[in-house]
């Protein structure tokens, strides 16, 4: 048989599929770019290139006079203790939500099928979870700022509603998705829900529970710093102060201490995580 | 009548409490510690939250939201700051997808025995971005982007930038190495490799960690505008700071509603991809 002999196309034998996909993105993204008015050039624009360079040339020196950064050091703690607190009030918050809502400490559910008042109240539970996590927090504060005032309060409470049903979802689905065998043999000898919980479902679910609260403490040190935005206290609040007075040093010397704060809770939880396993 | 005893007494007797080296020990400790020193050195006002008067004007604001307000007029500029939200948080994840694939490249080793140089100064760079939140982002950017969406989208662009680029730096990174060493041992260059080799691999990770930023994207680019850069924040921010609380709800409304069709669109996309 001869060999067939094929040369080479000239042209790229893809190029229709190409150029398709090319104009469909084109076309999706127009819209995109007109409703987020987006327009690069109005960075080049020499006015607001002369703002950003005055801005920008002010974050040198950094500033670090004693006063400064004996305050930033304060504001840093009340960063860590806004989120602290918050994680501790919304585990008051998820702990008793997640006893009422775990299906597999339901006695009636033993036997087949969830007796109805149960399941309702299961149910109207996973409800209220998702409503306090479906808010963001940022808005828990704005609302609360109103009613408490300026201060760590608001956020405090934000942190504590929102990460209360982001933790009871969770707790719920750890629960859940473990081994619970044990469990229900303690339940089906007559043991109460609480035991059961306590010497069944809590042991074999205990290190993978503290080692997401431990991740959700770090994420709320992240969010606590972003709830000073709306006056709820702590380094957030602070550089926003700075950068509405357009104190260059002060902003960048608080943008380090904040990336140092973010990698060192990122550590500790990795570690703590890790010692837990 | 003895009662039967244990073949070996001082296996009954409980653990101590505490001990030096006992680590749960020392980590309990450090958590109460932790705890007690945040609520103490914290000026929280209980008193003024819990107090019957507080309750009474909490219950005022909470009353006020109702009725929202559901005029047409008001419930088009509601949806178009819906739109704007959407929008900003799409563009910002796409920007960012390009943007972290650019510097996933540096910051990975693609090869056993690849120097990689700038593996460590890119990893630094992405840590950067990734551990200032969009909102801060936001707030520097107002300076020279001015209010408005635009800010918002670069925040959020930044900000992901920092995440994708990390995620995507450890999907190439651990990206099975034989197609790409098949080809390099024909002396094909490390560009043309990480096309026909290494992306191929990796693509459906990598549309998988966008879509999931672009989820999370999404419910930050609702709150961004509380700084002033777009979307449904920036009417929130505006009609809260009027006082028009029936306005407030409208817009409450509207997030919680777009909050819960990512949730359940996320989850019904996961079910039919794992099904």
């Amino acid at each position: 048989m001869d060999p067939v002999l094929r040369t080479a196309p000239t042209r790229d034998p893809a190029w229709q599929g190409r150029l398709f996909w090319l104009l469909a993105v084109a076309v999706v993204l127009w819209p995109l770019g007109v409703a987020t008015e987006f327009k690069p050039w109005v960075l080049l624009e020499p006015e607001n290139l002369k703002v950003t360079r005055q801005f920008l040339g002010t974050f040198f020196p950094l500033a670090h006079d004693s006063e400064f950064l004996s305050m930033v050091a304060r504001e840093t703690w009340r960063t860590v203790a806004m989120a602290t607190a918050g994680v501790t009030l919304a585990l008051a918050v998820a702990i008793p939500l997640t006893l009422i809502n775990t299906r597999v400490l339901s006695i009636s559910a033993l036997s087949g099928r969830m007796a109805r008042g149960p399941f309702w109240l299961r149910q109207a539970v996973r409800w209220l979870l998702i409503v306090l996590r479906s808010i963001p927090e940022l808005v828990w504060a704005l609302v609360f700022v109103r009613v408490v005032g300026l201060g760590p309060t608001a956020g405090v409470l934000a942190i504590a509603l929102t990460y209360g049903g982001m933790l009871g979802k969770v707790y719920g689905e750890i629960l859940e998705s473990g081994e619970t065998h044990a469990t229900e043999t303690l339940l089906r000898n007559g043991s109460s829900r609480l035991q059961a919980f306590l010497f069944g479902l809590l042991p074999t679910n205990a290190a993978e529970l503290t080692s997401y609260t431990v991740y959700r403490w770090e994420c709320a040190i992240r969010s606590s710093v972003v709830l000073g935005f709306v006056g709820a206290g702590g380094l957030g609040q602070q550089l926003d102060n700075s950068m509405k007075m357009f104190n260059g040093g002060e902003v960048a010397s608080m943008l380090l201490v904040f990336i140092a704060l973010v990698a060192l809770a990122d550590k500790a939880s990795a570690w703590l995580r890790k010692v837990l396993g | 009548m003895n009662k039967p005893r244990a073949a070996n007494e001082t296996y009954r007797l409980p653990p101590p409490l505490f001990d030096a080296r006992c680590k749960a020990c020392w980590f309990t400790l450090g958590i109460v510690v932790l705890v007690v020193a945040s609520f103490w050195s914290l000026d929280l006002q209980w008193a003024q939250f819990l107090s019957l008067d507080a309750l009474r004007s909490m219950g005022n604001f909470v009353g006020e939201f109702f009725p929202p307000d559901t005029s047409p007029e008001f419930l088009r500029k509601v949806a178009i700051g819906a739109w704007e939200t959407l929008a900003m948080s799409a563009l910002g994840t796409g920007l960012a997808a390009l943007a972290g694939l650019a510097l996933a490249l540096p910051a990975s080793r693609l090869f056993e025995g690849h120097v990689a140089r700038a593996r460590t100064p890119t990893r630094l760079i992405l840590n950067a971005l990734r551990s200032i939140p969009e909102l801060v982002w936001a707030a520097l950017l107002l300076i020279s982007a001015g209010l408005g969406p635009f800010a918002g989208t670069l925040a959020l662009a930044l900000h992901t930038t920092g995440v994708l680029g990390r995620l995507f730096a450890e999907a190439i990174e651990n990206a099975p190495p034989g197609p790409g060493a098949a080809l390099r041992n024909h002396g094909v260059g490390n560009g043309l490799v990480f096309l026909y080799a290494t992306l191929p691999q990796v693509l459906p990770q990598l549309l998988s960690y966008t879509l999931y930023r672009w989820e999370n994207n999404i419910r930050a680019a609702a709150v961004l505008g509380v700084v002033g850069a777009g979307g449904l924040g920036q009417l929130l921010a505006f009609h809260m700071g009027l006082f028009q609380m029936g306005k407030t709800a409208t817009i409450l409304g509207a997030m919680l509603l777009m909050v819960a069709m990512v949730d359940a669109s996320s989850h019904g996309a996961r079910r039919w991809l794992t099904r």
